[in-house]
């Protein structure tokens, strides 16, 4: 076991993935002699060439496009998009090409890309450079979506990830970056739990806490407020975003029989949404209150100085367990 | 001969100016064989050619004219109901053959939807190229088996696709390369000029084969550029060509450079291919509301296939036995479209869950079960499967 930071985790998982299969290369702006914006492919073309670790144009849709392409001669390309922002110029290589190509060719050609986004806002980020698009992708047939909440799931999840026949969306939570944790890197991936599996991260009796990436810290700090407060809440890091593991999510709401979801990315239409309706129509004999979702507002992503108010924080995950508990909160008296 | 766009078929090409005649002085066009059907010279490009022999200049005629029997095939098997569309190429035959027939069959193609006459010369079994046209797949073939992708229908995608093939290609170390085909519509896609960015800045082997048809849709090439299209090669640092779309050696010869320039690590190359699209975009299509009449006649002049006959017929070649087994083949390609076509077996129900993933997919899975046991629920599978229902 070694102390690494989030994006160091990521860079030895990287690497090594680079070591195993001589068809995996990376791609994307800044990502060779720089070491990406955020040093996360640091040191690695030094190490494995300009062949493998390649600096590209910066065009979003050409990074993607020509992925696809690689992956059409039986490459493994992991694209790295520099900020969430700036993957909605590669949209259509996404989800027009690279979701549908394994489909449209029934199976002949395979589409094992990985595309790492960093993700999410708290960071004081100029515009763009803080957004959650999770939902356009969990919305694509034929996108996996995963999306790490520790080095260790970091570290692992983007070699799973990487040796997935299928193409990866995955979302690393930007915030999370340079938080240390316990990695082993000697950890088998096939070994670990797999990449579509949700984990519980807290056990409790009273409320159900379903986070990912960013807010899974949170939620967790969350739940020991809480337990200050008499209140046991287990938390749940989905881990992936497309499929979600809802059997995991149901066996803690038949238990708990209360649901609390949080994400920073906008209400409507949200991850949230989707895991409210399933979880409902799965064990809605064993809910006692409707699903709460605590999310970002349904605004552009906002300026760093009241980001603060955008993004849920423990405060307000805690007002939504209360609201679960029925307990007073901040809707108290508010039908409907 | 060099020629530009009015001396090409000795007539007044675009008339109303609304399709010929893009400015850009740096690129004329390339011709070896004269509307007239008469050879011409060219220092540059004739040595390209120079092995075309008399038997396979006869078999780049059969080529042409089979293509064109398979476009009125399927044209008709639209209005018969068995395709729901079907994108025609009448008058692009040259491009494609003399484009296709240059290249190895080690060599990857990249095409639109409008490549069915390369698709043909490749290989690719009748009724697949159908299989999308009538509905019962949304790919048709298998790429690897004739090293072909399946059609692309969004705009200029597959140049970007084709750029990283190349990229492959060239980090695998081969001497192959790849060729991708696309409409004068498509240049004004950002994908098309990423692709050219990101296929010039690593010079990868690839062929950028432009079929100038004059038309996107309703649209004039002029809508889309103001310099020939060739100029756009130019611009992103690649040795550009201007050829004859409607004359097959000349084609043959362009792409022949742009293969041996791509085989040596000289980067890729831009072709324009200088043609027209004589029937509808597709056939859903209504060229009258936008196109003049006169227009047609101008390009008919300049038919792809009339030349070589006539070229064939100046050299004595064109002779009644060889005209007959020419038709032979065309009627024997179209009658078996035909029964391929019509023999197409429907896909099954739960073939819409196919492939949509290499792995197990939870989601999809549990999608499919529900769909399934529905299905299961009223005896006969297919019972619920009409807009109406069955109830
Ligand atoms: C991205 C995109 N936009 C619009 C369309 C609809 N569309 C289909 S073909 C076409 C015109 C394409 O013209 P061109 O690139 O010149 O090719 P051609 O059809 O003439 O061969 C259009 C607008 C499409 N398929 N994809």
């Amino acid at each position: 076991m070694t102390q690494l930071t989030f994006a160091r985790a990521i860079n030895s998982g990287l690497r090594k993935s680079l070591d195993n299969d001589p068809k995996v290369v990376l791609m994307g702006e800044d990502i060779g002699t720089l070491g990406g914006v955020f040093r996360v492919t640091d040191g690695l073309q030094k190490d494995f060439g300009k062949h493998r670790v390649i600096d590209t144009p910066l065009a979003e849709s050409g990074i993607v496009g020509t992925a696809v392409g690689l992956a059409y001669r039986g490459y493994r390309p992991v694209v790295e998009i520099q900020f969430d922002g700036f993957v909605y110029s590669a949209f259509d290589q996404v989800v027009s090409q690279l979701a549908k190509m394994h489909y449209r060719t029934r199976g002949a050609v395979k589409m094992p890309i990985t595309i790492r986004i960093p993700y999410g806002g708290g960071i004081g980020s100029p515009e763009h450079h803080s957004e959650s698009p999770e939902a356009y992708f969990t919305h694509t047939a034929g996108l996996r979506v995963i999306t790490p909440a520790s080095p260790q799931d970091a570290h692992t999840m983007i070699q799973q990830a990487i040796s997935c026949d299928d193409p990866v969306i995955f979302f690393e939570p930007k915030r999370r970056y340079h938080d240390k944790g316990e990695v082993d890197e000697s950890l088998d991936p096939n070994a670990a739990p797999p990449m579509g599996q949700a984990r519980v991260v807290a056990d409790g009796r009273d409320v159900t806490l379903v986070a990912y990436g960013p807010l899974v810290k949170t939620a967790r700090d969350a739940a020991t407020a809480a337990a200050d407060e008499g209140v046991s809440v287990e938390v749940i890091d989905l881990r992936s975003l497309a499929p979600v593991d809802f059997a995991t999510v149901e066996a803690s709401v038949r238990k708990t029989g209360r649901l609390v979801i949080t994400h920073e990315a906008g209400q409507s239409g949200g991850l949230g949404a989707e895991v409210a309706a399933s979880i409902t129509e799965r064990c809605f004999y064993h809910l006692e209150a409707a699903p709460v979702r605590i999310t970002g507002f349904d605004v552009p992503y906002p300026y760093s100085k009241v980001e603060m108010h955008h993004l849920p924080n423990l405060d307000r995950i805690l007002d939504g367990v209360d609201r679960a508990l029925g307990r007073p909160n901040s809707l108290s008296g508010l039908e409907g | 001969m060099v020629t530009d766009d009015a001396g090409q078929g000795g007539t007044a090409a675009g008339r109303d100016n609304k399709t010929g005649h893009q400015g850009g002085a740096g690129h004329s066009m390339v011709q070896l064989i004269t509307p007239a059907g008469e050879r011409v010279s060219h220092p540059e490009y004739d040595p390209w050619v120079r092995d075309v022999s008399d038997e396979q200049l006869c078999s780049l005629y059969e080529d042409l004219v089979v293509i064109r029997r398979i476009d009125k095939e399927a044209t008709a098997l639209q209005r018969q109901g068995e395709l729901g569309l079907w994108p025609p190429l009448l008058g692009q035959e040259a491009s494609q053959v003399g484009s296709v027939r240059a290249l190895r069959d080690d060599d990857f193609i990249f095409p639109s939807y409008r490549e069915n006459g390369v698709a043909y010369c490749r290989g690719v079994d009748l009724a697949d190229i159908l299989r999308v046209w009538r509905g019962a797949a949304s790919g048709g073939w298998d790429p690897y088996a004739v090293n072909m992708a399946i059609p692309q229908i969004v705009i200029g995608a597959q140049t970007l696709h084709a750029t990283g093939y190349a990229m492959g290609i060239q980090n695998d170390g081969a001497d192959s390369a790849a060729i991708v085909y696309f409409g004068d519509g498509a240049t004004s896609k950002g994908d098309v000029n990423e692709a050219m960015v990101f296929a010039a800045s690593y010079q990868v082997p690839l062929v950028f084969f432009c079929q100038n048809n004059h038309w996107a849709i309703s649209e004039p090439v002029r809508l889309q550029s103001h310099t020939h299209l060739a100029e756009r090669g130019t611009g992103f640092g690649m040795p550009s060509m201007r050829v004859d779309g409607n004359d097959v050696l000349a084609v043959m010869a362009a792409t022949r450079v742009a293969l041996d320039r791509a085989r040596r690590g000289g980067g890729p190359t831009f072709i324009e291919a200088v043609t027209y699209r004589m029937g509808p975009h597709t056939t859903a299509d209504d060229p009258t509301r936008y196109r003049d009449a006169n227009e047609l006649e101008d390009w008919a002049a300049k038919d792809p296939i009339g030349r070589v006959r006539a070229l064939l017929d100046r050299k004595g070649l064109f002779t009644e036995e060889f005209e007959s087994s020419v038709r032979n083949k065309a009627d024997s390609v179209a009658s078996e479209l035909r029964s391929g076509c019509v023999g197409m077996p429907d896909p099954e129900p739960l073939d819409v869950f196919k492939h949509v993933y290499s792995t197990p997919n939870s989601w999809l899975d549990r999608q499919q079960d529900h769909y399934s046991r529905y299905l299961a629920s009223f005896g006969d599978p297919a019972g619920a499967t009409t807009e109406e229902g069955a109830r």
